[in-house]
């Protein structure tokens, strides 16, 4: 299982990685996509195959399409391609690339003197995260819930039509 | 290699071999239905019933000039037909044909289901985009909004059947439908998820990705040959995905009088339902694109709402809270 845990780790990384370098919007989204199935496989091989499961119908299933749907809308083109290479040129990138290697460095060296755990968690069913989260966690579903309740208020009162009027004599001046 | 491995072998084999024989043989079956109920003959030269028409067609699939637009996304007009066909082959893991004729009994079933059916999605959006093509464009945003919309009801209706059987594992929902099958107190849920499969498989009557008196071939109007060869077996794979599935979740699987073997009624229960996505086809018009959306979220959605609640209402009770 270990090394299904690092080729799956590599190819998030990686794909990551091809996000930001992409000059195609979509190819980018594709990436990400990959991205997302790789971290669904980490989690299922460290023991939560219910987070993996919603991490693909959710993530990748659902919101990188309704990106893609955007995307598609606006139709980009050439134009696109050419501005997003022209964002992504050395000078830009020099800088957090630096200062990521700091950290990232800092970070391996405090992992070297920790005691790694290895891989054998126990595997946490849907029945388990289903209990804790309606047990000590119910305050972040329904604060959660109401965040997106707010979210299909503003939906709905952006996409509200004005009533369909049929003759010139029935409008009448309100709104 | 010991007996048990073997076995598994032989199970994933037969499976992929059992599906790509049956999926082709699904536009012999589709034409010569659709005659019936129309009151002709259908395809009948070719062999005997005019089975070999499944031949003919193949070949002439793979004889066609397979074009690539100059003008598409090549890398992912490619790459689009192959998702449906994999997305939906992949779904066939969880689904249980048999005691023990399964390839893989995942605790997480019905979610590995939804996962892949809302990756197949990609299928129609990218083939669309890729074909840069303003039919097809259309064609896919249709398809993307349906999907995403029926996707959402479909996994809930579905939840009915996971509260009664208290698992996720298809093996164990078909083992709970012992007593009763579950489309008894479960009708509610097996018509809102049957209707939510028609619209994920895209089929008529809700074909309005494709929609060909409106946008020529919807998203797929720049295929030709092996490639839009793939996303038709694609979508006839998805019309067993989605009968299988009912078959297991709501109408008792491999269960039945015992004169037949199991494997024999599931596939018996399974044709059925096969038959009815046809007669589907033969019978009823293309809603609007509005009312289909409109359909699905003001009145499928809160209908699987109501089921949900009140299915996890009475098995509250039935424990005695």
């Amino acid at each position: 299982m270990l090394i299904i845990f690092y080729i799956a780790s590599f190819v998030a990384v990686i794909a990551t990685i091809l996000v930001i370098t992409q000059h195609n919007l979509v190819h980018a989204l594709l990436y990400l996509v990959v991205s997302f199935l790789a971290v669904a496989m980490v989690f299922y091989v460290l023991g939560a195959p219910f987070i993996a499961a919603l991490e693909v119908i959710i993530y990748a299933g659902a919101i990188i399409v309704l990106l893609i749907f955007v995307i598609m809308m606006l139709n980009l083109r050439q134009e696109s391609v050419a501005q997003e290479k022209q964002w992504l040129n050395l000078q830009i990138i020099v800088g957090p690339v630096v200062l990521a290697i700091i950290l990232g460095a800092e970070l391996l060296y405090m992992l070297s003197f920790e005691p790694t755990s290895g891989l054998e968690g126990n595997v946490i069913g849907a029945k388990a995260v289903g209990l804790s989260l309606y047990g000590p966690y119910v305050i972040g579903v329904e604060l959660s819930g109401i965040l997106l309740m707010a979210g299909i208020v503003g939906a709905y009162h952006l996409g509200r039509q004005k009533k369909k009027v049929t003759h010139r004599f029935l409008e009448t001046q309100e709104e | 290699m010991d007996d048990a491995t073997i076995n598994q072998l032989l199970i994933i084999v037969g499976v992929l071999a059992g599906l790509l024989i049956v999926a082709p043989g699904l536009i012999w079956l589709e034409r010569r239905l659709l005659a019936l109920w129309q009151d002709r003959y259908g395809p009948n030269r070719a062999g005997p019933f005019g089975l070999l028409i499944v031949l003919a067609d193949t070949l002439k699939l793979f004889f066609k000039e397979d074009w690539t637009p100059p003008f598409s996304d090549r890398f992912v007009f490619t790459l689009a037909p192959g998702i449906v066909v994999v997305t939906v082959l992949m779904s066939f893991i969880v689904v249980p044909f048999a005691p023990g004729v399964i390839v893989a009994d995942l605790n997480i079933g019905i979610l590995f289901f939804m996962a892949n059916s809302s990756l197949g999605a990609y299928s129609i959006i990218l083939g669309g985009w890729a074909s840069n093509n303003k039919y097809s464009l259309l064609g896919s945003m249709r398809g993307a909004a349906q999907m995403i919309s029926y996707e959402v009801f479909m996994g809930l209706s579905m939840m009915g059947v996971v509260l009664l059987s208290g698992s996720f594992s298809m093996h164990t929902i078909v083992e709970a439908q012992k007593g009763m099958w579950f489309v008894i107190p479960q009708f509610l849920g097996f018509v809102t998820f049957f209707i939510a499969g028609i619209a994920e498989t895209h089929r008529l009557p809700f074909d309005i990705p494709e929609a060909e008196s409106e946008l020529i071939a919807g998203f797929h109007s720049e295929y030709s040959g092996m490639k839009f060869g793939i996303f038709f077996v694609g979508e006839y794979l998805g019309i067993i995905l989605i009968s299988t599935v009912t078959v297991a979740l709501y109408f008792g699987g491999w269960l039945g009088p015992s004169f037949l073997p199991p494997l024999v009624w599931f596939i018996l229960k399974t044709f059925g339902f096969i038959c009815f996505f046809i007669l589907l086809r033969a019978s009823l018009p293309r809603p609007r694109y509005d009312q289909l959306m409109e359909y699905g979220w003001k009145i499928l959605l809160p209908l699987t709402l109501l089921n949900l609640v009140v299915t996890a209402g009475v098995v509250l009770l039935n424990r005695g809270i």
